[in-house]
């Protein structure tokens, strides 16, 4: 799973039928900080009603096809949570 | 399988049903020698690791494979704590 930052949404008029009813966010993965951003921005569906601005959790790969909205689906991210706080050796690194 | 090093933990109030009461913990890839490379990642525990703690994580569906996380959205999990490690007859890594 990665930590990532919700930083914008996606809008498509065609889409493939199974994911038709699906929110699709998109994510920059960040470090244990959430503000150094890692790697290129990708697309997740939402399953947590996060928004944009948020901190959360994404799963990928066939794992990311395991929930009753998912199912047999194309799809190989989701937000499976939003991050309220992060601590690290202890310290509170990050805080919603 | 991953070495890595248990750094830090996270807390989400809202997140995917079928995830709650699970132990989503940070960790960082380590060399053999226990020192920290790569990015940071979170993963299921179904061990009670701790804070420090060197373990192994299995990655992909293969972190599907325990009781704790089966048919869940889950793609790393934590399925060893490191006692220690060597490497070519030393031993590289010793627990505190």
């Amino acid at each position: 799973m990665k930590i990532a930052r919700v930083i914008g949404s996606t809008i498509s008029t065609i889409k493939s039928p199974r994911v038709k009813n699906t929110k699709l966010l998109l994510c920059q993965e960040t470090d244990h900080y959430g503000d150094q951003e890692l790697g290129t921005p990708y697309a997740a569906i939402d399953l947590v009603e996060a928004g944009e601005g948020d901190l959360v959790l994404t799963c990928h790969g066939s794992a990311a096809r395991q929930t009753q909205l998912t199912k047999e689906t194309p799809t190989d991210a989701v937000i499976i949570g939003v991050l309220d706080h992060l601590e690290v050796d202890g310290e509170i690194t990050f805080r919603k | 399988m991953l070495i890595a090093k248990v750094i830090g933990t996270t807390v989400s109030t809202i997140k995917e049903p079928t995830l709650e009461g699970r132990k989503l913990l940070i960790l960082r890839q380590t060399g053999v020698d226990g020192k920290p490379i790569g990015k940071p990642y979170v993963a299921v525990d179904t061990l009670d690791a701790g804070i420090g703690d060197l373990v192994l994580t299995a990655h992909g569906s293969s972190g599907r494979q325990t009781d704790l996380t089966q048919n869940r959205p889950v793609d790393a999990v934590i399925m060893a704590v490191i006692d220690h490690l060597s490497v070519g007859g030393e031993v590289t890594y010793q627990k505190e």
